[in-house]
């Protein structure tokens, strides 16, 4: 074993989760701030530590954009009572907060979250089915949802628990499907290779669009956003599948969409519009110094934010879908049009080349 | 009899739903904006924005004073009997109590206590008081760190509720029989 390999993979684990959970924590800030703002409300405003207040400027512009919230919001999850109802199935109960946030994670491993820092590739495991590794665990995400719903043993949640299986069913197929015209023309399934094609070629946004509008649909209906919420439809199954989770057992659940969320928008980025590439300031090359590596991390952290906030602005706008009509949707306009889209593609790659 | 509505056939453009979305997005995103940029949030940040009180509005009950300073209530305890939470509690001055503040009044209350937590604010006493001597006033947020700083006595309704200048009507009287006294009628 290189003992080089094993310390900086470690380190990068480290702090790749760690900047993870600091922006799932505000991405949650983020979510309460701009649904209040596209409500004409100044959303939360007033969570402050005593001291802040003695900062002349920033402390109450701090206080005002609800900076010190996540903070506030993560110490309540960890000091509510843990119930555990009385009918739930223990281990299945305990379990689905895990499987909930693992996938949303360990997605996170194969993104290409910038070009080299020092003689380090920036990206945890630069699988060469990185693709197929990402579609292989984000899958999984659903069975946090589905076994949260099976062990409460209440009827909400199960109702909630059934339509994440049936959500599934209908987008999973119709996103793979939409990927793979990315993989024809870029001829890579690894996601750095994909993005060095980019670097050259220009992103792949122009030479498929329609699989971006597919893969930004069903990563919508993925990460359980808002026009296809079922699992948690407040108004219908009261909460959905996590009606019985309290505490940091409810927190976890939170976590892993936003995680997904998270994901998802590193995948688009890294997929349709160029990974931490950037087509001028020189910034398309792997970097040779570490602030240009920097720079492309932080390249890439906003082109994920930008869909970050995206997704989020889509939440408050769109009301929800009834399941039957994701599943039309899914199975017979999104499968038929990925369907095509590849052939589209196939054929247009052969007359060109 | 069934109604048959119309429904436009939508175009391809129109059921791709994709231009509804962008649109929608515009709409949201001005929203947005606007609240953003333009401070136009509807919400009241209400320790710090206070509501103006309209006009008429039915706050907490307090003793009010006439325009010479005099306590108005004549301890009558119409409003003791009408309240309907039994908020109200007067204790009267009794054969030899303190005589009233106005000449000619024949008492005012030696205490008068109002538990704001029980009262609803129905405005029953204001109606029933014969002296124009309560009035349910502006005050909507009443706090304090115990029940017991919540029942409000004499003293502290009186000063909450100020002055309210009207028709005095004792004085009136006292004018009218003291005018009567000095009537020059030759016999």
């Amino acid at each position: 074993m290189d003992w080089n390999f094993i310390i900086f993979s470690v380190v990068k684990v480290a702090v790749v989760f760690g900047v993870l959970m600091t922006m799932v924590a505000y991405s949650v800030m983020a979510e309460r701030k701009i649904a209040a703002w596209i409500q004409d409300r100044p959303g939360p405003n007033r969570v402050a530590p005593p001291f802040v207040k003695y900062i002349p400027v920033l402390g109450p512009f701090l206080t005002r954009i609800g900076f010190f919230q996540p903070l506030a919001d993560g110490l309540k999850s960890f000091l509510k009572e843990d119930f555990t109802p009385g009918g739930v199935k223990k281990i299945y109960f305990w379990l689905a907060p895990a499987v909930a946030v693992v996938p949303a994670l360990m997605t996170v491993a194969v993104i290409p979250f910038g070009s080299v820092m020092g003689s380090q590739k920036m990206v945890i495991a630069d699988l060469n089915v990185g693709i197929l590794y990402t579609f292989g665990i984000v899958s999984l995400g659903v069975y946090g949802i589905v076994l949260a719903g099976y062990a409460a043993n209440s009827k909400f949640p199960f109702l909630g628990g059934i339509r994440a299986s049936a959500q599934m069913i209908s987008y999973e197929i119709a996103m793979g499907m939409s990927v793979i015209p990315v993989l024809l023309i870029a001829g890579n399934l690894n996601l750095s290779g994909i993005i060095t094609w980019q670097a050259t070629h220009g992103w792949l946004i122009c030479y498929a669009p329609i699989s971006f509008v597919i893969f930004i649909v069903s990563a919508l209906a993925e990460t359980n956003r808002t026009p296809f919420d079922f699992a948690e439809a407040e108004q219908e199954l009261a909460g959905g599948y996590n009606v019985e989770y309290s505490s940091m057992k409810f927190a976890m659940f939170p976590m892993g969409e936003y995680a997904a969320m998270l994901a998802s928008a590193g995948m688009m980025v890294t997929l349709f519009f160029g990974g931490w590439t950037l087509p001028f300031w020189c910034l398309d090359q792997p970097a040779h110094s570490l602030g240009m590596g920097l720079a492309h991390i932080l390249v890439f952290i906003a082109k994920m934010l930008f869909f970050m906030v995206v997704f989020i602005w889509i939440r408050w706008m769109v009301p929800r879908f009834r399941y039957d009509q994701l599943m039309d949707l899914g199975w017979r306009r999104f499968l038929p049009l990925a369907l095509a889209n590849i052939l589209i593609t196939a054929i247009a790659l052969w007359i060109w080349s | 009899m069934a109604i048959i509505v119309n429904r436009k056939k939508l175009n391809f453009w129109e059921r791709l739903y994709l231009p509804v979305v962008i649109g929608g997005l515009k709409v949201t995103g001005r929203h947005l904006f606007r609240t953003l940029f333009c401070g136009k949030a509807v919400t009241m940040e209400y320790p710090e924005q206070k509501w103006t009180v309209p006009t008429g509005y039915r706050g907490a009950p307090y003793l009010v004073k006439d325009q010479d300073g005099d306590t108005k209530c004549v301890s009558c305890q119409l409003c003791e009997f009408v309240c309907p939470p039994k908020a109200i509690r007067i204790t009267p001055p009794g054969d030899s109590g303190q005589p009233a503040d106005r000449a000619n009044a024949e008492k005012m209350p030696l205490e008068f206590e109002i538990n704001m937590l029980r009262c609803i604010y129905c405005g029953f006493c204001q109606e029933v008081c014969p002296e124009e001597a309560i009035f349910l006033q502006k005050d909507y947020s009443l706090t304090a760190t115990s029940r017991a700083e919540l029942i409000y006595n004499k003293e502290k309704l009186l000063s909450l509720g100020g002055i309210a200048p009207g028709i005095q009507k004792w004085k009136h009287k006292l004018e009218e029989a003291k005018a009567q006294e000095n009537f020059s009628v030759k016999l």
